[in-house]
């Protein structure tokens, strides 16, 4: 187990193991503590996995497997906004590289990463379907097509307020 | 036991109560198709593939774990119930890479096979597939999930026989996989390498990492002095890759087969089986008599190694420091029989034949390297040798039988008997009893360590003190073992732990036994029971009577738990993460 999340994180481990301890004995547990689990971290890294398995006596499989079955579950932190950039043929063509450039400049993080004040989180996708607007962006259900880079503080902005 | 009366194809059949309509329908000679069910691991109804008609049930029902009642009327072979096989078994095929012809597990796949049995000859659908990478950066186990038919086998096989997990069923619907969490590879996990899941697996998703070419090349060199060595449980269950019988012996056939291979040498394991019985019954004594860490655990099973140095790091001290004995037999073919023949031992190729994959990941330890070259160089699972015996065009059945060659393939039954659950113990209690007591074991044979129950207990009195020794198979029951000597419960002196259950004779590398056969026959009695005749058969059946490994301790090593002897036979362990 890395040591680093462990000790940056002590009281969340504590409450965790006060959760586990609360729970471990009642009929499905295992639901029960992921799910308070996510709601203290905000996901459910390996590091928290781990901890919680060997405290069950458990698989990690077991615990993978449940998290990953259940779409409300989420192994990496993610920002109240994920923008999906398309990075499909059409879009390709039509600059989406320069788009992506663009918001990574904007928001300060690398596709895959979430920024620091968890509002964002910037992915680089497959063809959305949409290839028609390309380049084609989306953020959380909203779509925005065609677009050059100047487009995207504006873009951003709008979001960054709510 | 309460019995219970019904009908299947018309035909009566009385079966104790709790057994399955599967299970009963073979007491009326009725083979029903299965494919996710494996008998006491995996009984979840998943596949649909042995689906009755229940005479007033709505539907059909998965017979694997339907149970038969008093009354009940089956039907096993009506249109509805062929059709529905069929439907199931084509939607099955129809997202599965079917490349048979390049498949390892062609002609011994049950996919295949009841592909042919259900007479299916057009795959009407065709199912979109993800294409997975193939998992290869394990030394011993290798996972294609473009094979895999997501029946779990392995998953239980790993997670409650074994009791540990390295693999589980994860995300769902089209994107379900069985991998390792966090989409790990196997080689990164908590796996031990013990290839049962491979044994469990139907169809070619898991296979053994085939190091057959690299052991070509080695005897297509001429520079290279290449000598084979194996392990007493290949004897028993070979011949089965050939069409034999389980539990057939064919120890003279084999070595005739590695000679025409073209080895320049063929050695026994068992030789440095005895080798093991000295030294690390000289262990136990020193331990005993100096008071050193108790209970002393046996070190043969890399398996059993890897899975105590995750899960019981506090233990590692207990282990024996005797290497395995296919690991001592390369560091003595490198020093002793090198400089014996003016060797550079750089020039000799050590291959190991063995019922087992976690010997692969050993082999690669850069601690067992004794003479500044690994101890062995290659593993081969039994399975690989006979593959390599099919290229060579080699009519195994008709081959005479031939010898192993002297010395380093001189050995006992005692050594043989490391083949299976409780060998190690008996052998080694064999001779810790003549050498402490100074008297001659009346009855050799320790029926108390032998069978399938999960530990078996026995105390052996020696003059003054009562060696109290527990045996495990199967790493679950080894750690429900070390729980009770980690409370207090139980106190031992000695313990072995063998990694697969059973032992070696049912280890990973050995021959693949379809689900249904092995509803039939029990794997591991058959070949068990073929050890146990080789030691009867065998003149010297005590480790301490062996005359060559007197002969190699005069010459070369002394005595045992010599200087010499730790340098070449000896190791240590390393403590690794958890998961
Ligand atoms: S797993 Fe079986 S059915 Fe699939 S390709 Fe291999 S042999 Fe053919
Ligand atoms: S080799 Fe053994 S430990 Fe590894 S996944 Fe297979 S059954 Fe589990
Ligand atoms: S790998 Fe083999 S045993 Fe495991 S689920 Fe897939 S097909 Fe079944
Ligand atoms: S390529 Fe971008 S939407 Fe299709
Ligand atoms: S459902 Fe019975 S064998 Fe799979």
């Amino acid at each position: 187990m890395s040591t680093s999340i462990l000790q940056d994180n002590k009281e969340k481990f504590a409450e965790l193991q006060r959760i586990i301890d609360e729970y471990k004995d009642k009929e499905g547990p295992l639901m029960l503590i992921l799910h308070k689990a996510q709601e203290l971290f905000g996901c459910l890294p390996v590091e928290v996995q781990e901890y919680i398995a060997e405290s069950l006596d458990i698989p990690l499989t077991d615990i993978y497997g449940v998290a990953t079955f259940y779409s409300q579950f989420t192994l990496q932190p993610k920002g109240k906004y994920t923008i999906g950039v398309c990075m499909g043929t059409a879009c390709y063509v039509k600059g989406a590289q320069a788009v992506l450039d663009e918001l990574s400049k904007e928001i300060g993080i690398k596709p895959g990463e979430t920024s620091e004040d968890f509002v964002f989180t910037l992915e680089a996708t497959r063809c959305l379907g949409a290839c028609g607007l390309a380049p084609v962006i989306m953020i959380n259900d909203d779509v925005y097509g065609r677009l050059v880079p100047s487009d995207i503080k504006g873009i951003v902005d709008k979001y960054r307020g709510r | 036991m309460e019995m219970v009366k019904l009908t299947i194809d018309g035909i009566q059949v009385e079966v104790p109560k709790g057994t399955t309509v599967l299970e009963a329908a073979r007491a009326a000679n009725i083979q029903i198709p299965t494919l996710c069910y494996l008998k006491g691991v995996n009984e979840i109804g998943a596949c649909r593939m042995c689906l009755v008609e229940v005479k007033g049930a709505r539907n059909l029902q998965a017979s694997c774990v339907y149970p038969a009642a008093d009354g009940m009327e089956v039907k096993t072979n009506t249109v509805s119930v062929r059709k529905a096989r069929r439907v199931n078994l084509e939607l099955i095929l129809s997202n599965h890479d079917r490349k048979c012809l390049t498949c390892v597990r062609s002609e011994n796949c049950e996919l295949q096979a009841l592909s042919k049995q259900l007479g299916v000859d057009d795959i009407r659908y065709d199912g979109e597939r993800i294409d997975y990478a193939v998992d290869d950066f394990s030394t011993s186990i290798v996972r294609d999930p473009n094979k895999c038919i997501l029946c779990r086998r392995c998953v239980a096989t790993c997670r409650d026989v074994q009791g540990i997990g390295a693999i589980g069923a994860t995300e769902r619907g089209f994107r379900s996989i069985v991998e390792p969490a966090f989409d790990k590879s196997i080689s990164d996990v908590n796996c031990i390498n013990c290839g049962q899941c491979i044994e469990a697996c139907p169809v070619g998703a898991l296979r053994e990492k085939d190091d057959t070419d690299r052991v070509w090349e080695a005897l297509s060199n001429p520079d290279l002095h290449v000598v084979v060595q194996t392990a007493p449980a290949v004897r028993v269950a070979l011949g089965e890759e050939f069409g034999m019988p389980i539990g057939t012996r064919v120890t003279g056939k084999m070595v005739a087969a590695l000679r025409r291979l073209g080895f320049d040498r063929v050695f026994d394991t068992d030789f440095a089986a005895d080798l093991t019985i000295m030294e690390e019954g000289t262990e136990l004594l020193n331990r005993l008599q100096s008071g050193g860490k108790l209970p002393l655990i046996t070190s043969c099973s890399p398996g059993w190694i890897k899975y105590c140095e995750h899960n019981y790091p506090e233990f590692l001290d207990n282990l024996s420091t005797c290497k395995s004995p296919h690991e001592m037999m390369g560091a003595v073919v490198k020093s002793y029989y090198a400089e014996k023949n003016n060797m550079d031992p750089a020039n000799i190729f050590v291959v190991s034949i063995m019922p087992c994959t976690a010997k692969k990941f050993e082999a690669a330890r850069p601690e067992l390297s004794s003479t500044g070259h690994p101890d062995v160089d290659v593993v081969l699972t039994t399975r690989e040798l006979a593959r390599m015996i099919k290229q060579a065009g080699i009519d195994f059945i008709k081959l005479n039988d031939e010898d192993f060659d002297p010395t380093l393939g001189d050995s006992t039954g005692a050594a043989v008997i490391f083949g299976t659950t409780g060998g190690v113990m008996e052998a080694a209690l064999r001779t810790v009893y003549e050498i402490v007591t100074g008297k001659t074991l009346e009855n050799l044979e320790i029926h108390a360590v032998r069978g399938m129950d999960g530990v078996k207990e026995v105390e052996v009195p020696l003059g003054d003190v009562t060696i109290k020794a527990a045996v495990a198979h199967g790493t679950a029951n080894a750690k429900a073992l070390l729980e009770k000597v980690k409370s207090g419960e139980k106190e031992y002196h000695f313990i072995e732990v063998m990694g697969c259950p059973g032992g070696c004779v049912t280890g990973g590398g050995q021959p693949i036994v379809p689900a249904q056969v092995q509803m039939e026959i029990d794997v591991h009695k058959a070949r068990a029971a073929a050890i146990y005749d080789e030691d009867r058969a065998l003149p010297v059946r005590k480790s301490h009577e062996n005359e060559s490994v007197k002969k190699v301790y005069a010459e070369y090593l002394g005595e045992p738990n010599s200087h010499k002897a730790h340098e070449l036979l000896h190791t240590h362990y390393t403590p690794r993460k958890r998961y």
